[in-house]
């Protein structure tokens, strides 16, 4: 079949997106590619532009500027043939409250014009583990649960893509392994994923990562590209109260971050001459120093150090 | 590719959005209490109002005459127990005035020359000045005092006039309704009432559905389906139709065995009206919430669509009683095409082939308001 779907396999390709709100801009001169069958994580600290992004690649938001193809269909002017193979679940829970899950499950079935309905919901239903609770409102149902309720609903059309827009925010940590479990499963079955978050642990559960800050990927690639284009050096201070000493040694020449990991500081900057330099006041007992592989946590501060510079 | 998705399914689209709406409206008790209560408490006020005849209506008086006979007059009027004398006016001006204040219901005068003519069996007058306004509240006293002059002097009159009563009356009371010169039958009330109640009903609920959805962010699941404006649109508002429905039935029959409001046939043009002005009302719904950002704008607007529906449809005043500008704006508004319909199917028993201009008009409202709706849906969160 000749169909747009498969004449490329990026799942996504969007140049120079940008939008503003007001005289707020958002998103700036965005650019990704996404190849198709993989986990894409979507990082970002909070109002860097992730949630805006999504939506102008589902047609929920038109750009101001900017072209790109969502499964080789045009972002501005096929949103509706996007609609259909999209599967987007929001930040935000935006399924039915007054409506018990297999409602909302019918809803979305129909409103896909599937065929096959009461199967299809029954297989999301059971696949997900919400066949016992059917019955339940929406709105009473737990975080977890809400959020595999939304899964199931974005996944019943069997779409090629998955926008999932922090889907275990405020999900106790189990449900959110079992949610990830449920997102590889998905994969292995040939979806695309590009999942925002920003929990650290998950960005290691993805294939791939973009990095946004202040509306400007920063970074893209595998965990381990970035950490060795971004080129890190790390050192991690052990001893009593050396996590106190990150406000003073992240004032140093040659430091550009200091974090507190627990009861470890961890001091990166891309110098590693200059960073000896700094730390040499505090190589005395009772602190130990010892280089380690920088984290991807290490990496993003450093990245979101650098566009705060860009911003100003 | 092995999917299922096809791009002629709208009418599962439809069902998808009118099965939605049909379950969220039954899980909504307040909603369910106010498509019932509304009609049903709003009909028994007015409906109380049409049947009840206020007696003991405030009365001013302006009597010119000191005889006996203009004395023994004024008790009968009394005496019908519609009339409670409060004021005795001085003057013409003082009398107008209390009228015209709405301190009293009724003016009366008794001219100086009462008695005189009525011995003179030249046909006296008495003036008894309505303030109309309310036709139900002045209807009923009106009539009593209409029956008046043909027993209230009997005993007064010496034998050969007493005599002549039942051919002519000694005199005649002269009836001048204030503000309402049509003086609307209190029939007219209640299908009136039907126009009222169905569009601050169905307005206001469409208006809340949509904004509901905008307010709770579940617009951006249901813009993220497939489904296009106008399915949804069908899809809201088809259940509200059937809500019409049960609305106008209650109400028509509430009607006809409480308040034996006549049904006088004409029920093509009365089927085809309601319909279309339950689709209107329900359109001009979807509209508002397509303008309002929160439920509460989507209130406030269908609160504002009412006054004039109210005001200037012919519900409160006889439409060709109001100023030329009011009877423009009348047009446009649907209410005023549909009391058209209803008093003329209802009470008159006339058909489609003679109310057919208003059922156009009401088309036309219907296509427009939709043609705006649709103009401005947000397809997108912009
Ligand atoms: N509809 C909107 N109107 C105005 N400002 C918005 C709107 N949506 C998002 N923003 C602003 O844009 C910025 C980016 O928001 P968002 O895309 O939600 O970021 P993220 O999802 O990464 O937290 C924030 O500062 C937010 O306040
Ligand atoms: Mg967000």
């Amino acid at each position: 079949m000749s169909t747009p779907l498969a004449s490329t396999n990026l799942a996504i390709d969007v140049q120079g997106l940008n939008k503003s709100f007001g005289d707020k801009h958002v998103v700036k001169d965005f650019s990704i590619q996404v190849p198709r069958g993989r986990i894409t994580g979507f990082l970002g600290p909070n109002g860097s532009g992730k949630t805006t992004t999504l939506r102008m690649l589902c047609g929920l938001l038109t750009p101001d500027s900017g072209t790109g193809k969502c499964l080789g269909f045009d972002i501005v002017t096929q949103s509706d043939l996007i609609k259909l193979h999209v599967g987007y679940m929001t930040q935000k829970f935006s399924l039915y409250d007054d409506l018990t899950i297999e409602e909302n499950l019918m809803f979305m079935a129909r409103v896909h014009g599937l065929d096959r309905r009461q199967e299809r919901v029954k297989d999301a239903l059971d696949r997900l583990g919400l066949y016992e609770r059917r019955k339940q409102l929406a709105g009473k149902l737990s975080g977890g649960w809400k959020q595999r309720m939304a899964l199931a609903a974005t996944t019943l059309h069997e779409p090629d893509l998955l926008l999932l827009d922090e889907p275990t925010a405020g999900v106790d940590p189990q449900a959110r392994r079992q949610f990830w479990d449920e997102i590889h499963a998905l994969s292995a079955a040939g979806l695309t994923v590009l999942v925002s978050t920003h929990y650290m642990d998950e960005a290691e559960r993805c294939h791939d990562i973009a990095y946004i800050a202040y509306g400007k990927l920063m970074a893209r690639g595998t965990a381990n590209q970035i950490l060795t284009k971004v080129g890190l050096v790390t050192w991690q201070g052990e001893g009593p109260g050396v996590d106190r000493l990150s406000p003073e040694i992240a004032k140093l020449p040659g430091v550009e971050a200091a974090a507190p990991f627990g009861l470890t500081l961890h001091v990166s900057g891309v110098d590693a001459q200059a960073l000896d330099a700094a730390l040499q006041p505090y190589r005395h007992a009772p602190f130990t120093w010892t280089r380690t592989q920088p984290t991807l946590e290490d990496a993003f501060i450093h990245l979101m150090g650098q566009s705060e510079d860009n911003y100003r | 590719m092995s999917r299922a998705v096809t791009h002629d399914s709208w009418p599962t689209r439809i069902l998808a959005v009118l099965a939605k709406e049909f379950v969220q409206l039954t899980r909504d008790r307040l909603t369910y209490a106010m498509i019932l209560m509304i009609p049903v408490v709003q009909l028994l006020l007015f409906g109380y109002a049409i049947n009840n005849e206020p007696r003991h209506l405030p009365t001013a008086v302006l009597v010119q005459d000191s005889s006996a006979m203009a004395r023994s007059t004024l008790a009968a009027f009394v005496n019908t127990q519609f009339f409670d004398i409060t004021h005795e006016a001085g003057s013409v001006e003082e009398l107008d005035a209390l009228l015209r204040g709405g301190r009293v219901q009724f003016a009366l005068t008794i001219p100086g020359d009462f008695s005189r003519r009525i011995a003179r069996g030249e046909g006296a007058q008495i003036l008894l000045e309505a303030d109309a306004t309310d036709p139900s509240a002045t209807g009923a006293a009106v009539n009593a005092a209409a029956g008046l002059p043909a027993k209230a002097l009997n005993h007064d009159l010496p034998g050969g006039l007493a005599a002549r009563t039942p051919q002519s009356p000694p005199f005649e009371v002269v009836v001048h309704r204030r503000y309402n010169p049509e003086g609307i039958t209190a029939y007219n009330i209640v299908p009136g009432l039907l126009g009222v109640i169905l569009s601050m009903t169905l307005v206001m609920m469409t208006a809340l559905s949509v904004t509901r959805e905008t307010e709770r962010g579940t617009m951006e699941s249901l813009l993220a389906t497939p489904a296009q404006p106008i399915e949804v649109m069908i899809g809201k508002l088809a259940p509200y139709v059937m809500v019409g429905l049960l609305q106008t039935t209650v109400i028509l029959v509430m009607s006809s065995v409480l308040f034996q409001v006549p049904m006088a046939g004409g029920w093509d043009a009365l089927v085809l009206g309601v319909l279309l002005f339950i689709t209107g009302s329900l359109a001009l719904g979807f509209l508002i919430s397509t303008v309002a950002r929160t439920q509460l704008q989507a209130m406030q607007m269908s609160f504002f669509y009412m006054l004039p529906s109210i005001l200037l449809s012919g519900f409160m005043f006889p439409f060709r009683g109001m100023p030329e500008w009011a009877q423009t704006i009348g047009q446009a508004i649907p209410v005023t095409h549909f009391l058209r319909v209803v008093r003329g199917s209802l009470l008159k028993g006339e058909g489609l082939e003679t109310l057919w201009p208003s059922h156009v008009a009401l088309g036309i409202f219907v296509c427009i308001v939709t043609a705006l709706a649709m103009l401005r849906y947000r397809r997108t969160l912009d």
